[in-house]
């Protein structure tokens, strides 16, 4: 098992009420496993799931991405700059 | 080729932004400035805020500076986006290409503008005059606002 958090941005961090989640994953968890993981443990972020994309290390993740200890998360809600 | 990539909290300086990309053999420069508007879909904006998950915005925009000089003989790329607090009217980002030919510069100016709204993790809250405030995340539906549709977007 490991720990990894999750840096949350805009409607996310509003909705959770934190700037981060921290999660215990077992090894060779996927960003799959950290979305269930994520919304059974924030609720409040479930109705965002769909249109939530995740980071890992900075670049854009698929659910079959793994995972593991020391990389750095971010739930990214659709985007709007520019 | 070279890329200008900048997160800033200060005001865009677009002249600065247009002078950065200047080449000898640049036939064309062109210059993107996209500004706050007032009203959107009937309501009036007081004010925005711009936010970011810096170290990925940062590297997605230098990925976007790289394709698009990849894509066309770009001699020069400079991308500006303003973080913070902003008034209604204010530049939120400049962009900057300088080619050989026009048609090559505004086809990378109007990609690097379309694509760097898809991509790059910013995000804008507009702060209405009535007091409320609403995250812009396209397509999502959130608890505090009606559904955001896409047309939202359309400038």
């Amino acid at each position: 098992m490991f720990e990894i958090s999750i840096q949350l941005f805009a409607v996310a961090r509003d909705l959770a009420g934190c700037k981060t989640v921290t999660l215990t994953l077992p090894e060779g968890a996927t960003v799959a496993m950290l979305r269930e993981k994520l919304y059974a443990q924030v609720p409040a972020l479930v109705p965002l799931a769909e249109s939530m994309q995740i980071a890992v290390d900075q670049e854009y993740a698929i659910d079959e991405t793994l995972l593991t200890a020391a990389q750095e998360v971010a739930l990214i809600p659709p985007v709007s700059g520019g | 080729m070279l890329a200008l990539i900048q997160l800033i909290e200060s005001p865009i300086d677009p002249a600065a932004v247009l002078e950065s990309v200047a080449a000898g053999e640049a036939g064309a420069v062109l210059l993107f400035v996209g500004t706050t508007r007032g009203h959107t879909l009937g309501r009036k904006t007081a004010s925005l805020d711009y936010t970011t998950y810096r170290p990925m915005a940062v590297k997605e925009i230098e990925k976007l500076a790289s394709q698009a000089a990849e894509q066309w003989p770009l001699l020069a790329i400079a991308i500006t986006h303003r973080l913070g607090h902003l008034e209604v009217g204010e530049a939120s980002v400049a962009i900057a290409v300088s080619a050989p030919h026009r048609g090559e510069a505004f086809t990378a100016g109007q990609w690097l503008i379309d694509t760097l709204k898809e991509q790059v993790p910013i995000w804008k809250k507009e702060n209405w005059a009535d007091g409320q405030s609403d995250w812009v995340h396209p397509g999502l539906t959130t608890p505090n606002g009606p559904p955001q549709t896409g047309s939202e977007r359309v400038e």
